[in-house]
């Protein structure tokens, strides 16, 4: 895996997001919660596109700001009864740094199909 | 660890539902063994009655099937009574002998059917109403049998009446009291509906005592050949049913110890006297109260397995009811106290040739009762109306027309939710329509509006479908579904209600977020995304400039001060005072249209300008260069004053509604509400800035303004109503911000000023803005001291707290 730093964890704001564009365009929303852990998901709501950084984070989800879907940060599932997965992506915090693997998207359609 | 042994006794509705919520909430904390009497899996009781009529068959009314006990890993027993509890030794004993050990114990055994103890009780042919058993054998006998009485006028003893006549029976019912259903209905409208019944075939006797059951060999134990009663008729009949009223069942709690009176009693978390044991169901006693209808079982259902999985949240306080008959062509509702008495008003409207009648009890400005039958299209309104007790004086005179007819943009004409056709669309906001609604409440078992908000989307959006949405699951499902929570808590995190929230926070002092879910036993760590934005406006509008703004809290159109739009772009609505523009603001608004090329330039429904799809990156940029004050067309805030031309040009305009209207503008904008805020200003009645369908409307006349509140033009249009007669500029200004500053106070969060004044009253909004002028004051003054200073987020960004950094991507 190659990680590359992307900011400090102190850039994202608890409870928030923050956005990370790749070459191909591909946004990359990364979410910190309230025990400062990172998550990376596509930045694309599986139900209508809808940019996931900019929803409101609570515990360990995220709900969409177009139309409330709410998805779970671990994994990129949808919370039944909706049902999809986004794209999530390796991303750690090393003293302090954000480092984000943009090459490294994971799709969890089995793990969710089987819930 | 070893799991902990749960066992229930009584595989019926309140019980497994119980189950259900259970498996829900915690799926591994229990090894679950169910004991049944009946030897089938659960099914829904209440729809024995169209399987009767032919509408239905058994297996459509399976609820949980035996694959699903399997998939969940319990273990079901059916057919397997369950004789007695050994309380030390913590084991049940079926009536074969099986002992199943329990760490806790589930009694949920249901009811009884009563039996009148009449010579001829135990003959063939005589019958209760309670399970799959007597249904099959009504069945049977309308197949062989011509003639039949139904003993017992009330809900159940009319649809199995209804359900023998359909199978072709020759059908009487017999009742003591003086009309039928006398416990949900009036006689007027009892009588309504015995002519109904009679029109399909029924034949009555009111007032009529049963005196003996008739055999067909003189005494001896054969088969009911009539019903005789105590006026010497008999009338023939090969079949009885005896519907005369339940019993709570409660021999196996009794024969363990456990206290019974009328029903086995519970606390509010439902437990027995023995903390080991819980129950639920119609075998229970409440507060004195033992209820036969599902809904209140099924909130028992969640209270109880809330406390089996040790989360040990949320009480039990009893529930109101309603009543639908499952008669189909016969549309009855009731609910509440149909009967009035000291104090009450009833609003009567009878039309007896189109077998029409309705009547409303209200008392103190609330509706405490409704009955029903021949339109039946605003049970589940007039239903809410009664569980919320909010103040119905506003309404007063429109109620009896119902719902739709308080104006209802979009959906008039589509009331009839039985008669709707498959592919009509029911929610317009998600495309939802009815065939979707009524295969998924089949496929998935749904019972409630909020199963079926969240397996379907409707009515999940705006709500202006609700009622509709409700009507179908009852049509669908059976019974009145409709949850009956006496307070509606706030969100999924907390039982508080909004109100509970805000007078905690105004009590306790409370600051911050975490300090009020500290304080009021949140159950989640952080909220959700319902409850925070709703915190975070009651901590800023009861301790302005005191307590600190979350933007993490505020929906996304708050946090970056843009409308989100689908594509993830954003919109920018710069403030025109009044509507007023210039030569200056359109140069600048060109040239940033041009410079960050903006796709769409809009002229909104308020009066100004819109402009569609700029980048998140470009917003601060964008906001700079026009050099315009931020128009909050993105928050729960001041949006636009409406105004028209007014007296400085238009030839009937008695008043300077522009000037008017910029005034409030200014003195109102940055104002945050618990939901957006409107106004309009007209120079003349002709009220041209629509004045009648605001917040707040001002309308000038030749002696000075008068001002109307409570309007709205959106989801459901609703004519604002008036509130005062003023002079001058100054009184204008004071009366509305003083309004707009007791919403600010007492509104709950997305409750517009409309819903706000028919809660609370528009006499007591009247009472403490226009009566009482030191009020009045006080409430403008403190509004005045809340706006002082408050930036403009798109030029005091720093101020404003506004996150800067959220517009610019990271890493890059
Ligand atoms: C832009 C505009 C339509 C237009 O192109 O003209 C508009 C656009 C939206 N309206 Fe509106 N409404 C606009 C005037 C109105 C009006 C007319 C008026 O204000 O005179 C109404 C009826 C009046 C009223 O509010 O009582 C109106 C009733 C609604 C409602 C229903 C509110 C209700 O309580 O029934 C919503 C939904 C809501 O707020 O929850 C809504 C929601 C929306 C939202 C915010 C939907 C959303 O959540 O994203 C739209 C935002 C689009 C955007 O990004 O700009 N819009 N909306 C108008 C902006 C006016 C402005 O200058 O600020
Ligand atoms: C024909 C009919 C129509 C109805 N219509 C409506 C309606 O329109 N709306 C509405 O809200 N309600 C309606 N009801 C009432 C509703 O069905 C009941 O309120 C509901 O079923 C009660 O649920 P429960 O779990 O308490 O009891 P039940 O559903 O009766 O379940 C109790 C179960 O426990 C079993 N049991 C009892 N003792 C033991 C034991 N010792 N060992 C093992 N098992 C035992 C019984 O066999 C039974 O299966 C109707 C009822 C009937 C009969
Ligand atoms: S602008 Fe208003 S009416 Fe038009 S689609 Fe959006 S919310 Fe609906
Ligand atoms: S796009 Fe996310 S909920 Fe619709």
């Amino acid at each position: 895996m190659t990680y590359i730093p992307i900011c400090n964890l102190e850039d994202i704001p608890v409870l928030g997001a923050r956005r990370y564009r790749r070459a191909d365009g591909k946004v990359i929303a990364i979410f910190r919660n309230a025990e400062d852990r990172v998550f990376a998901l596509h930045d694309r709501c599986p139900h209508r596109g809808g940019p996931l950084s900019q929803g409101i984070v609570f515990g360990e989800s995220v709900a969409c700001p177009l139309h409330n879907w709410c998805i779970t940060l671990n994994d990129g599932c949808a919370v039944a009864p909706d049902t999809g997965t986004v794209e999530r992506f390796p991303v750690r915090v090393v003293a302090g740094q954000v480092e984000l693997d943009p090459a490294a998207g994971i799709a969890t359609e089995l793990a969710c199909a089987a819930e | 660890m070893q799991k902990m042994k749960l066992v229930v006794v009584g595989n019926g509705m309140a019980g497994m539902r119980t189950v259900e919520e259970l498996l829900k909430l915690a799926p591994a904390l229990y090894d679950i063994t169910v004991f049944g009497a009946e030897p089938h899996p659960n099914y829904n009781r209440i729809l024995l009655s169209p399987v009767l009529a032919g509408e239905q068959t058994i297996d459509d009314i399976v609820l949980n099937t035996r694959a699903w006990y399997d998939e969940n890993g319990i273990r079901l027993r059916t057919g397997q009574a369950i004789v007695k509890i050994d309380r030390r030794a913590r084991e049940v004993i079926a009536a074969d002998g099986t002992r199943e050990s329990y760490d806790r114990l589930l009694l949920a055994t249901g009811s009884n059917p009563f039996i009148l103890p009449l010579p001829g009780k135990d003959l063939q042919g005589v019958l209760t109403y309670r399970d799959i058993a007597d249904t099959q054998a009504m069945i049977a006998a309308a197949a062989t049998h011509k003639q039949a009485v139904v003993i017992g006028g009330g809900l159940l003893g009319l649809e199995a009446a209804n359900g023998l006549k359909l199978r072709g029976m020759e059908v009487t019912v017999v009742h003591v009291m003086p009309w039928l259903m006398e416990r949900q209905l009036d006689r007027t409208a009892a009588g309504l509906l015995q002519k109904s019944l009679e029109d399909k075939g029924l034949a009555f006797r009111l007032e009529a005592h049963s005196e003996a059951l008739l055999g067909d060999d003189a005494g001896r134990a054969g088969h009911v050949r009539a019903v005789k009663l105590k006026s010497g008729e008999e009338i023939p009949a090969q079949l009885v049913v005896m519907a005369v009223g339940i019993r709570p069942n409660t021999a196996l709690a009794e024969s363990a110890g456990l206290h019974c009176n009328r029903g086995l009693v519970v606390n509010d978390t439902m437990q027995t006297y023995d903390p080991r044991i819980y129950a639920v169901g119609e075998c229970v006693s409440h507060r004195g109260i033992a209820y036969g209808l599902v809904a209140p079982l099924f909130e028992q259902a969640k209270v109880c397995a809330n406390h089996l999985a040790q989360f040990g949240i949320g009480r039990y306080t009893g529930s109101q009811i309603s009543t639908k008959l499952k008669v189909t062509g016969v549309d009855l509702f009731s609910a509440g106290n149909f009967a009035g008495g000291t104090g009450c008003e009833d609003i009567v409207l009878s039309d007896p040739g189109a077998g029409v009648y309705k009547k409303l009890v209200l008392k103190d400005d609330k509706l405490i009762g409704a009955v029903m039958i021949g339109d039946t299209i605003d049970g589940a309104w007039y239903f809410k109306l009664i569980r919320d007790g909010s103040s119905v004086g506003a309404l007063r005179d429109r109620l009896m027309f119902g719902e739709a007819n308080l104006g209802d943009t979009g959906h008039q004409g589509q009331n009839r939710a039985a008669a709707m056709a498959d592919s009509a669309e029911v929610c317009g906001c998600n495309g939802v329509c009815k065939g979707t609604i009524v295969k998924t409440i089949q496929d998935q078992g749904l019972f409630t509006l909020d199963e079926v908000r969240k397996h379907t989307k409707a009515s999940s959006s705006c709500g202006s479908c609700t009622g509709l949405v409700e009507q179908i699951l009852m049509a669908t499902a059976g019974g009145d579904y409709s949850e009956a929570p006496k307070k509606k808590s706030m969100c999924g995190c907390t039982d508080r209600t909004h109100q509970e929230v805000r007078d905690a926070i105004r009590a306790q002092h409370l600051t911050s977020i975490p300090a009020v879910q500290a304080f009021l036993e949140w159950r989640t760590p952080n909220g959700c995304a319902t409850c925070r934005p709703a915190l975070n406006y009651y901590l800023l509008s009861t301790w302005p400039k005191e307590a600190i703004d979350d933007p993490q809290s505020r929906f996304i159109n708050e946090r970056s001060h843009a409308n989100i739009q689908k594509d993830g772009t954003y919109s920018v609505v710069p403030r025109m005072w009044g509507g007023e523009t210039n030569s200056g603001e359109l140069r600048r608004i060109a040239h940033v249209v041009d410079k960050f090329k903006i796709p769409t330039v809009k002229v909104t429904g308020g009066q100004r300008l819109d402009l569609l799809g700029v980048k998140k990156e470009d917003l601060p940029a964008v906001w700079k260069e026009l050099d315009m004050p931020s128009g909050h067309a993105y928050a729960k805030a001041l949006r636009t004053v409406k105004t028209c031309v007014g007296s400085e040009w238009c030839r009937f305009g008695t008043q300077d509604s522009t000037r008017m209207g910029q005034e409030l503008e200014r003195a109102l904008w940055r104002m945050y509400a618990p939901h957006k805020v409107k106004l309009a200003v007209s120079g003349c009645p002709r009220n041209c800035a629509e004045s009648g369908i605001k917040d707040v409307g001002v309308i000038g006349v030749d002696s000075g303004w008068e001002i109307y509140v409570a309007g709205n033009g959106g989801i459901k249009t609703e004519v604002a109503q008036f509130f005062a007669k003023v002079k001058t500029h100054t009184e204008v200004l004071e009366y509305s911000g003083a309004f707009l500053q007791l919403y600010r106070e007492e509104g709950w969060y997305l409750e517009r000023t409309v819903h706000y004044v028919n809660r609370v009253g528009l006499d007591h909004c009247k009472a403490r803005v226009v009566d009482d002028a030191a009020n009045r004051k006080a409430l403008w003054e403190r509004l005045q001291f809340a706006l002082d200073g408050e930036p403009d987020p798109w030029h005091e960004p720093d101020k404003a707290r506004v996150d800067l950094k959220q517009f610019a991507l990271v890493g890059a």
